[in-house]
């Protein structure tokens, strides 16, 4: 029994759209530059790396949990693919599945520190966070790799589309937010994703095993993040050490301003992109009009607030 | 007696421990951050000099740029260790001033490196380099390159408020012959030559990002100022992938090895090269110096700028790339 009212989209959904189209509108009215497709694969190309860390972020904060350690688990993959090609010659999908193999690997352990020990995801993840770090740098000597083979920028490389250049990076990261959304929606893995965000004491009940939804979600975050760093390597054509510094906070800014709530259980993996989308917006709107960054930083820090704002008043209303 | 051989043996290391301690001065060395290739250099040239003459270096830093408490907590740690010399490169150039004071006041030299702190007479001296000089030499070089041409300029900067990348920006628009500011100034002037300026953060990527945006709000820039060859080679990246690198001329600041190579393989025009290994070697001298004989040096030592470029420009002294190899961050 479907009224009508269950078919309109939450407004936990159309919040952060509503936003994003007046931002463009704002900076469509200030910058004649701004409103172009050029501009707009532009924006596209400069979110990419975040949004995919953030597809990450948001199966982690639908579970009522958070991550951390994304940023820097991804300069650690970024390093170790970029490393593995140019100091040891490995082939260039080798040494990116070693790269994956490592971020997969950095999920997994947040995920068994998460369910077989109990620790609360923020604090594994902060540890995690450090170590990740460290032994990027001390793996890097702090030194960025250059000298990388060619074939590692491949998903930087573009294409025409319809006036617009599209980076294949670009189109993984859509390929991989419907993907995901698709996923959440419509199999029973997804909707058991949802369900331990809800309520892990009714989901146990009903025969669902919490831990392994929960560690499956760890290791797909950490997957998330090797695939970020491959984009990341391949927009700036090198393995940075100090990459990641601020992904992890750009990242759950990017989930907030989606409209997934903190407390678990609710959102929708597509609202992210436009999260991620609303901060690339504004960065690239204010440059064009000569204002300083750190506006930037002030409309997001309040943007972050009425998301979660909209969404805690949401819930009471239901209540 | 079993009882007793632990403590023994306590007082034997104490003992030689504290023996070494006497023998060698230690000199302490509290760099901005641990990362940065910059300040890694800084602190094995410390070590280098330190092995050749007979002392014990101990280095920390804060946890980001600008960690100014981090940075007083290790200059304390190294007082209690019995340092006599504190070398530091300021996070922030005014808040640490007290915590030196309170360090002068127990008997401890403090030099500053890289940059001053506010006033620059807090500390007993300061080696560094002259960032606005800096600034100044890669505009002289940016203007004799373009031969006339009218100018339509980005700049990729640190990030708002730092005296470091207010001095680079300065100087630069100031070697270009443009409307600037002074070497004091903490803002960063924007005459009309300058179309678009961006917050690079010292990175690759937002370099790459500051850039791509600035294209888009104005096509025709023919000039690009980084505040360092990070966000340089970035800025190659947009220009590259706008198909306008051969066009656009980028000048920067650092001379480290990798942005040498660039400047040799045509990312970069001309960069301004400092010498951290030289500041942490003469720090460490000093340190030496002061421990044998009480004698504290005093004064600002700048320790030196080269300007190096692919290709040189009449008007304009330059070093070619592989001098600029030779003595990248200062080795010999």
């Amino acid at each position: 029994m479907n009224s009508f009212k269950d078919k309109l989209p939450p407004m936990g959904t159309l919040g952060p759209l509503i936003a994003l189209v007046l931002a463009c509108v704002f900076f469509a009215s200030q910058s004649d530059r701004f409103l172009s497709t050029q501009n707009f694969s532009l924006i596209l190309a400069q979110v990419m790396v975040v949004g995919v860390i953030a597809i990450g972020q948001t199966l982690i904060i639908l579970t009522a949990g958070i991550d951390l350690s994304c940023g820097m688990v991804m300069a650690l993959g970024g390093i170790v693919m970029t490393k593995f090609a140019a100091d040891y010659g490995l082939s260039t999908p080798v040494a990116m599945a070693c790269g994956l193999a490592v971020t997969t690997a950095f999920g997994y352990l947040n995920g068994v520190l998460v369910t077989r020990i109990k620790l609360p995801p923020f604090i594994v993840t902060l540890g995690t966070l450090n170590i990740a770090f460290a032994i990027t740098q001390l793996y890097s000597g702090s030194q960025t790799v250059t000298d990388i083979p060619a074939g590692m920028n491949w998903l930087g490389s573009t294409f025409t589309f319809g006036g617009a250049t599209v980076s294949y990076g670009v189109v993984m990261m859509l390929g991989l937010y419907l993907f995901t959304w698709f996923a959440l929606r419509e199999t029973a893995a997804g909707r058991h994703v949802y369900a331990v965000g809800n309520s892990p004491e009714a989901t146990r009940l009903t025969g669902i095993s919490t831990e392994k939804v929960l560690l499956w979600v760890y290791v797909l975050a950490g997957l998330c993040y090797g695939l970020a760093a491959m984009l990341g390597v391949a927009r700036t054509g090198a393995g940075d050490p100090n990459a990641g510094q601020t992904e992890n906070l750009d990242a759950i800014t990017a989930v907030v301003l989606g409209g997934t709530s903190l407390f678990g259980g609710r959102g929708v993996v597509l609202g992210t992109l436009v999260g991620a989308l609303i901060v690339g917006v504004f960065r690239n709107g204010l440059t064009l009009m000569g204002v300083s960054s750190v506006y930037q930083i002030l409309v997001t820090g309040i943007l972050v607030i009425l998301a979660v704002a909209t969404d805690q008043l949401s819930r009471k209303g239901a209540r | 007696m079993k009882l007793n051989t632990p403590k023994l043996m306590l007082t034997a290391m104490a003992l030689a421990a504290s023996s070494v301690y006497a023998a060698e001065p230690v000199i302490g060395l509290i760099t901005k951050t641990e990362i940065n290739p910059f300040f890694v250099k800084m602190k094995e040239g410390a070590q280098a000099e330190a092995k050749k003459l007979g002392a014990k270096v101990m280095s920390a830093a804060g946890k980001t740029d600008g960690d100014n408490a981090g940075q007083i907590t290790a200059m304390e740690n190294m007082i209690a260790a019995g340092a006599k010399t504190i070398l530091i490169t300021p996070s922030d150039s005014k808040a640490i001033v007290p915590a030196i004071k309170k360090a002068q006041a127990q008997g401890v030299m403090v030099i500053a490196l890289d940059s001053p702190t506010e006033p620059a007479n807090a500390t007993d001296a300061l080696f560094a380099t002259d960032n606005y000089k800096a600034g100044v030499f890669i505009g002289q070089y940016a203007k004799a390159a373009l031969n006339g041409k009218k100018p339509v300029i980005a700049t990729l900067d640190l990030f708002p408020g730092h005296p470091v990348g207010a001095q680079r920006h300065n100087g630069f628009l100031q070697g270009y012959g443009l409307t600037s500011l002074d070497a004091k100034s903490n803002e960063l002037a924007k005459p009309a030559e300058v179309v678009c300026m961006a917050d690079s953060f010292g990175d690759r990527a937002k370099g790459q990002t500051g850039m791509e945006n600035c294209l888009q709000k104005n096509p025709n820039i023919n000039v690009v100022y980084t505040i360092n060859e990070p966000a340089a080679a970035g800025a190659y990246n947009a220009l590259k992938a706008a198909g306008k690198e051969k066009d656009v001329l980028i000048v920067s600041v650092d001379g480290g090895c990798a942005g040498i190579k660039d400047v040799g393989a045509g990312v970069i025009a001309a960069t301004s090269q400092q010498y951290p290994l030289r500041m942490a070697a003469m720090g460490v001298a000093a340190g030496v110096e002061y421990a044998k004989t009480g004698k504290k040096v005093s004064g600002y030592t700048d320790t030196g700028v080269t300007l190096i470029a692919a290709k040189s420009m009449k008007g304009v002294d330059s070093k070619d790339v592989k001098t600029g190899t030779d003595l990248c961050w200062g080795n010999k």
